[in-house]
């Protein structure tokens, strides 16, 4: 008897099995937005396609009314340049701090407990701290990106090199390798595309922390406007919004992916479809 | 596989079935079990205190009906789950109630205008002394909330408007750390966190408050109008059961103001600070008086005509008269088909005649 395990699904299957959980959602959707309409034409909590065809519209094709800007658009360069930048901020920091941390027993006996508490700390928490020492402009949210996200970069930083086998940094310092070209030439190119790995896990994390920001204070941005339609519960603004965040998300993640394929192919064997 | 289609299309239908329940729920119909929702704000503790004193549940068996008054902790939250249909009733400002649920479609009612700010708002400049200096600054402010309007009142009054200034969204639970940044050079907001900032620091200058404009900022008890109309007794326990803690301030209950002050995480001194600078009716024929006068309808066009200027009222809103609001005496404004927000007297009228 065949087992069920073993059935695998042609392609044409897979492809509709893969896309039937998204039209299932669809159909209640519409089902229950048209129940909610039927019963209050003006119901704001499950807009009609109609009213999210005209938000987008309003959003992202016809310049404001109060500035004359695309909101759309200001919106999403604002979201991407705090992130981008908090990113990448976290990034470097948790090569510069991760890898020696990993690398050099002192430093780790030394920072390695305080980062693991650091890393515990909620951000949110302390928020008025921050307000404090970062202000409110965009240094704030930049560094609420930076402080969410930069410890859990180190410790992952710091794990991967330590797991980098004992035996190739003995080879190298039989080859004459100081601790310095150790770290550049047998650390560095092991631990990178680990790196570019850890940031696509955080970027969700980024994500989080970049939308909390906005909504305390800003005048532009992703997180913020849907913070401020949410007062008179705009669902037709927010819901394309919240798919416009998710499908950068996974564009990003999907970008990260291939440009660690491609600048490391070597990392890559073994792993496809990861 | 066959098996699998027959009981996702039973989960299907099984589903719809209680969706369909579910908002069936939102019809009116007479009932006996209510819920209004309400938040802490200085005018609105004595809800809270007739609730925890049971004066609610007397009032409520006198009319042989249940009600429950829910703390919600988000002000914003509160008001969203009452237009969603969740609650029948729940208290909120007079812009909050045109934007949100009437801009929603949702008919309501409001049956007690308990007071109305003045001076429980008020623009803060950081260490300059007049209005005008704000022009050029950044603000912040909840957006489009009351603070927003009152903003908007103020610059109106030195012929600025909101061109002149950039407004920033702040979250009204962040003004008090938000003042000690140093960014924060203007804010609009309201008690308590107003009293708490300018009572901490020496820098924070009041330039502007909502005594300016009295009798524009009003809280009031909302209903679903459907509800009230199958359920009157709802409204009349509620008013009956207001009016009865209001006698108790008006005599300066000291019992009954430190239950309320605590409640709003103060003290006696500081609760009794923010009642003056709120003009609370304490007599029914006072809230009758408010409701009736020809000022009510004037207010409300003006927050009509700035919540259209600022796009919040709602899909499709070609003019400020898009939305039909009733006013006590058979005065309207705006689209008499489309009426969606209703002011009446009916029952502080029984109060103050003791028909409750």
């Amino acid at each position: 008897m065949k087992r069920f395990m073993n059935l695998r699904p042609s392609r044409g299957a897979t492809l509709f099995l893969g896309l039937l959980p998204f039209i299932i959602v669809a159909v209640f959707y519409l089902v229950a937005s048209d129940m909610r309409l039927t019963e209050n034409p003006n119901d704001k909590l499950l807009p009609s396609m109609a009213s999210f065809s005209e938000a987008i519209d309003r959003m992202a094709f016809t310049p404001s009314k109060r500035t004359g800007e695309i909101l759309f658009i200001g919106d999403t360069v604002s979201s991407l340049e705090r992130l981008g930048l908090g990113v990448l901020i976290s990034a470097v920091l948790a090569m510069l701090i991760g890898i020696p941390l990993g690398f050099i027993p002192f430093l780790r006996a030394g920072l390695s407990p305080f980062v693991a508490a650091f890393s515990m700390v909620p951000p949110m928490a302390v928020l008025p701290i921050l307000f404090i020492v970062f202000g409110m402009g965009e240094l704030a949210k930049v560094a609420l990106i930076v402080i969410g996200v930069t410890p859990l970069l180190v410790r992952d930083m710091q794990q991967r090199v330590s797991e980098i086998p004992v035996e190739q940094l003995i080879k190298a310092q039989t080859l004459g390798g100081s601790s310095w070209t150790i770290v550049m030439r047998v650390v560095l190119p092991q631990v990178f595309p680990r790196l570019l790995d850890a940031v696509r896990i955080t970027l969700g994390t980024a994500w989080i922390f970049l939308i909390s920001a906005e909504a305390i204070a800003a005048t532009e941005g992703l997180g913020y406007r849907i913070f401020l339609v949410r007062r008179y519960m705009s669902m037709d603004v927010i819901l394309p919004y919240v798919a416009w965040i998710t499908f950068l998300a996974f564009l990003f993640d999907f970008m990260l992916k291939k440009l660690t394929y491609k600048l490391f192919p070597w990392y890559t064997a073994g792993k496809e479809g990861s | 596989m066959k098996h699998f289609f027959k009981s996702t299309s039973k989960f299907l239908v099984a589903t719809t079935l209680i969706m369909s329940l579910s908002t069936s729920s939102l019809m009116a119909e007479v009932k006996d079990k209510f819920q209004v929702s309400w938040t802490i704000y200085v005018g609105w503790m004595p809800w809270d205190y007739a609730q925890q004193k049971g004066i609610v549940d007397k009032w409520a068996k006198k009319y042989d009906i249940e009600i429950d008054l829910i703390q919600v902790n988000d002000y914003i939250e509160s008001i969203n789950q009452y237009s969603a249909g969740k609650f029948d009733g729940c208290l909120m400002t007079n812009m909050d109630a045109l934007t949100i649920p009437a801009a929603g479609g949702v008919d309501s009612t409001a049956v007690i205008m308990g007071d109305f700010s003045n001076g429980n708002d008020g623009i803060l400049l950081k260490d300059k002394k007049s209005l005008a200096d704000i022009k050029g600054q950044k603000v912040n402010l909840v957006e489009l909330s009351v603070s927003h309007y009152l903003l908007a009142r103020a610059l109106e009054s030195v012929n600025m408007s909101e061109k002149d200034i950039t407004v920033v969204n702040t979250s009204d639970a962040d003004m008090v750390s938000a003042w000690s940044s140093d960014e924060v050079t203007a804010m609009t907001t309201w008690n308590p966190q107003l009293s708490e900032i300018t009572a901490n620091n020496t820098n924070a200058n009041l330039v502007y408050d909502s005594s300016k404009i009295p009798g524009e900022i009003i809280d009031m008890l909302v209903i679903n109008t459907e509800t009230l109309k199958d359920n009157p007794k709802l409204a009349k326990a509620l008013t009956g059961a207001w009016f009865e803690v209001m006698a108790l301030m008006k005599k300066g209950d000291e019992k009954a103001l430190t239950f309320m002050a605590e409640a709003s995480g103060t003290d006696l001194a500081g609760y009794k600070s923010q009642l003056d600078s709120t003009m609370m009716f304490y007599d029914a024929s006072d809230a009758v008086k408010f409701a009736d006068s020809p000022d009510l309808p004037e207010t409300m066009k003006k927050v009509s005509e700035f919540s259209f200027d600022h796009g919040i009222l709602g899909e499709g809103a070609p003019n400020a008269e898009f939305i039909g609001m009733e006013f006590p005496g058979g005065k309207t404004f705006g689209d008499t088909k489309n009426t969606k927000l209703r002011f009446t007297d009916t029952y502080v009228k029984m109060a103050a005649e003791g028909k409750l």
